[in-house]
């Protein structure tokens, strides 16, 4: 089971590394991102007053008042580190919800019907598919960080190395998660359009019904409700937490909020999409 | 399909024929464990369709009507991910892989993308992923659809070395009557779910009433219409201003004998030919000459053309 993993994975990682636009989209993609949502939604420059003929002690004044107003929002005074962290978990999102439209090629190529006729277990096929979904989400995740980072990202004043492992855990969560839900939705699906249109469907009301560009503090109390059930919430509050990581410490209690959500996240969805392809996934 | 019943002998090549949309390819899809059946029962080597599908799908191979090598990856790639699909031991798995793939003529080409395969070569690596873990029933659906004429009798000839050496139990379905003919020991002949001939070629072929030897003769005034018929494995003579056209059942048989019976009455010979009838007649016969309109859904042609489309590269 393990190797037919292994096997139909490394055809899925195989494909696109071979294929240089795929690969230079994916680092397209991200900067594209970064700069428009980024710099464009520029919210902390909003706040920027005009302090030139202000006494000095007025001016400190209104910048610590700033400060404090933006970071009981944002946690930071920086938005652009806010929605940075929060875009790594978006980049997952539209990552995993395109993991489906491979399924519906295969299944269209003929490929689908080698892999049925063969003696392994539909589940392998479907692992695979995910896995090699997270592996895309996750490389594209790192890179936007770096991108980020390149870009102005402010790092907490107690960030460590371990931090980014526990940022990238919360991430491989959801990816897990996410892509096996997109996965399991196209195993019965025949055409790419509908692929699409259920990607199309879930893309934006999943990012902004999340904290993933915007606190859940400041939305109405039906978003609220909402975005409480958003996993994007979770990991996006994980990275940010971890980023963020200041010499006061860590926010531990949050953390394992965010974690158990995460990891039950991942486990239903997983095994949904196992249990879906040994029941559903078939010729046709 | 509409309760058939069949049986295929150990190391024969078994030939499925009939008109689109008569069952030959959900024939194979349900022996191949891809589609279950809604009623009834089949084995394959032993093994039921329903209830032993894993142990089928081990000892099966399926060279699918469609090319479903993926075109990303190289000719070796694509064997490597077979071979680990059907648990081959990697340690012979590499020189299994050389050993089919030169065989078939595509050792150069295994490190080359499938992209730049020809149809030809896309269609024999086809094959030899079919080949990869020595499967003892081998189904081929349409083996030679679209390809040249070169790369179709080298086709037959591996066909055939895989039943006179390996002992290979095939299952073969086509539109080609010259192909049937020229691989298959036996031949069903299916229509409308049903199967409605089952034979050796050569037996289906004398069904239609056997060979016609036409011979035309010098100017005579004999009648040579008795002295004919009354030759063993004649059925029927016709003579038309001294040209006898004459049914027989093994026209190279009898026509020995029929040119000694007129040389013996002095008459001298103009012409003579031997018409052996065509599994393509056999086939009209059984089925029909009316053209079958049969129901293609939207994703069936999109598939037949992306196929012509590629194997006619």
């Amino acid at each position: 089971m393990i190797d037919e993993v292994l096997a139909l994975t490394t055809r899925e990682v195989k494909k696109w590394v071979k294929n240089p636009f795929l690969l230079l989209m994916m680092i397209v993609q991200p900067i594209m991102w970064l700069g428009l949502f980024g710099k464009a939604f520029n919210l902390t420059g909003l706040v920027n007053i005009d302090t030139s003929n202000m006494p000095p002690n007025v001016t400190q004044q209104i910048a610590q008042l700033i400060n404090k107003t933006l970071n009981s929002v944002f946690g930071t005074t920086d938005y652009f580190t806010y929605m940075s962290a929060g875009m790594l978990s978006v980049i997952v999102l539209f990552t995993a919800m395109f993991s489906g439209m491979s399924i519906v090629w295969d299944r269209r190529f003929g490929f689908l019907n080698k892999v049925l006729v063969a003696p392994i277990r539909r589940a392998s096929y479907i692992l695979a598919k995910v896995f090699s979904s997270v592996l895309r989400a996750l490389f594209q995740s790192m890179l936007i960080f770096s991108i980020a980072f390149a870009f102005g990202l402010r790092l907490g004043d107690g960030f460590e190395p371990l931090d980014m492992l526990g940022a990238f855990s919360a991430l491989f969560l959801l990816s897990l998660g996410l892509s096996s839900l997109f996965v399991a939705l196209s195993i019965r699906i025949k055409s790419h359009e509908a692929v699409m249109a259920v990607a199309n469907l879930f893309n934006l009301p999943l990012m902004f019904t999340s904290s993933a560009v915007f606190p859940i503090k400041q939305m109405p109390d039906w978003l609220q409700a909402v975005a409480r059930w958003n996993p994007i919430s979770y990991s996006s509050d994980a990275v940010r937490k971890f980023i963020l990581h200041s010499q006061a410490g860590l926010d531990t209690t949050q953390l394992l909020v965010d974690f158990r959500f995460l990891i039950a996240f991942a486990a239903v969805f997983t095994t949904m999409g196992i249990v879906l392809a040994n029941k559903g996934l078939r010729k046709g | 399909m509409d309760h058939i019943s069949f049986s295929v002998k150990e190391g024969e090549i078994f030939g499925f024929l009939g008109p689109n949309g008569a069952g030959k390819t959900t024939t194979i899809n349900m022996l191949t464990t891809l589609l279950k059946p809604t009623e009834g029962s089949a084995t394959v080597a032993g093994f039921d369709v329903e209830r032993e599908d894993n142990k089928i799908r081990s000892i099966v191979g399926l060279v699918p009507q469609d090319l479903t090598v993926d075109e990303d990856l190289t000719g070796m790639e694509n064997m490597l991910l077979q071979a680990r699909l059907y648990h081959v031991p990697m340690s012979t798995a590499k020189q299994r892989i050389m050993d089919v793939l030169g065989l078939l003529g595509l050792g150069d080409a295994a490190k080359r993308k499938v992209e730049t395969y020809s149809g030809g070569m896309r269609k024999r690596l086809e094959l030899a992923e079919g080949l990869i873990h020595y499967p003892r029933v081998l189904f081929l659906d349409e083996p030679t659809l679209g390809l040249d004429v070169q790369t179709r009798v080298t086709m037959w000839d591996y066909i055939r070395g895989l039943r006179d050496e390996q002992k290979i139990t095939m299952f073969l379905t086509t539109h080609y009557m010259e192909e049937a003919d020229a691989l298959c020991d036996r031949i069903a002949i299916i229509d409308f779910g049903k199967i409605i001939a089952l034979d050796t070629p050569r037996e289906l072929k004398q069904s239609l009433g056997g060979d016609i030897i036409e011979i035309a003769l010098d100017n005579n005034d004999q009648d040579l219409t008795d002295i004919l018929a009354s030759l063993p494995s004649v059925k029927e003579v016709k003579n038309h201003n001294d040209v006898y056209r004459i049914t027989v059942v093994r026209g190279e048989e009898a026509l020995p004998n029929i040119i000694e019976k007129v040389l013996q009455k002095k008459i001298k010979i103009r012409r003579v030919s031997l018409t052996e009838p065509t599994l393509d007649q056999v086939y009209l016969e059984y089925t029909g000459r009316t053209m079958r309109e049969t129901e293609g859904s939207h994703e069936e042609t999109r598939r037949m053309r992306r196929y012509m489309r590629m194997v006619r590269r």
